[in-house]
């Protein structure tokens, strides 16, 4: 499949840097959220994973845009949405209190189920099952408005 | 004590231990992989290195298949490495079944119609100093503060 082997490259180091990060240690995110300290001392570390990987990132966004077309593919797929609309603050709640009450967000649980715990398919098969929900409920409202 | 060891602070003896300073430096330097990890997504291939939008679109079959799907096995396969190597990076499910299906649920439901997750919007979306990605930041680190706040690490 064409890109399999970059997609492969991808993938790996951002899970290795998600692993090294405290990322996929459920615990420790739930410390980094509970920032009224209210179950332990508030852990600030995982502000730094987001803090080094934009600074990271940032830098290369700058050179792509002097680019026509990316190195290795024929264009850039930005994404279309751009707004600040009522689906992107919900979503993003909704969200959010999924992350809080179990301390995994998408990616760090995909790593996690390297682990081979059943809470761990649990999660991974319901936020399928949401992804695969929302869309379809999505295409056919977007069908029906249009 | 055990509320101490769950904010991810005790780690057994020849494993990664993020105690500390040791702590800040791994989650810098994790964080730079990350980073870096989405610039050759974006400068070499044009792909957005969002967790939760390749694996909506893990099936559509257009030319982005095999990048998204190469990322899924990369992602997966470092997975099962690292439960072999350093088993105490990958720590345990805080809740029972129900709870994780639960939220389970609302990551993928949230995630689909704010377009993006932690990674797409908190690390790419930022980057590019995108206004939609930072409302979708600030909501889901608030709304998951608040959570915590009131439900607590479970048992």
């Amino acid at each position: 499949m064409k890109h399999q082997v970059g997609g492969i490259l991808v993938g790996a180091l951002f899970a290795i840097g998600l692993a090294l990060s405290g990322m996929t240690d459920p615990a420790k995110v739930v410390a980094f959220l509970d920032v009224t300290g209210r179950w332990a001392r508030w852990d600030p570390t995982l502000a730094f994973v987001m803090a080094g990987a934009i600074a990271m990132h940032a830098p290369f966004v700058r050179l792509a845009r002097a680019r026509a077309t990316p190195i290795a593919a024929p264009a850039f797929h930005a994404p279309a949405a751009t707004r600040i609309d009522p689906a992107v603050v919900l979503g993003s709640a909704l969200f959010g209190i999924g992350w809080g009450l179990s301390g995994y967000c998408p990616g760090p649980a995909l790593v996690s189920l390297g682990r081979g715990s059943p809470g761990l398919f649990v999660f991974v098969g319901a936020m399928i099952a949401g992804i695969a929900g929302t869309r379809y409920v999505l295409r056919v409202t977007t069908r029906r408005a249009a | 004590m055990e509320l101490v060891n769950h904010a991810g602070i005790a780690a057994a003896a020849g494993h990664i231990d993020h105690a500390g300073l040791a702590g800040y430096v791994l989650a810098l330097v994790g964080g730079a992989l990350i980073g870096l990890a989405a610039s050759v997504a974006w400068l070499g291939y044009g792909r957005i290195a969002g967790v939760s939008g390749i694996l909506g679109r893990a099936l559509v079959e257009d030319d982005g298949h095999g990048f998204r799907m190469g990322f899924l096995e990369g992602m997966i396969g470092v997975g099962v490495v690292v439960a072999q190597l350093a088993p105490t990076l990958l720590g345990r499910p805080l809740r029972g079944t129900v709870p994780l299906a639960v939220a389970g649920l609302l990551v993928g439901i949230g995630t689909t119609l704010a377009n993006g997750c932690t990674s797409g919007h908190g690390v790419c979306g930022l980057a590019r100093v995108s206004s939609r990605s930072a409302v979708a930041v600030a909501t889901f680190m608030i709304a998951g503060g608040i959570t915590v706040a009131l439900a607590g690490v479970g048992s």
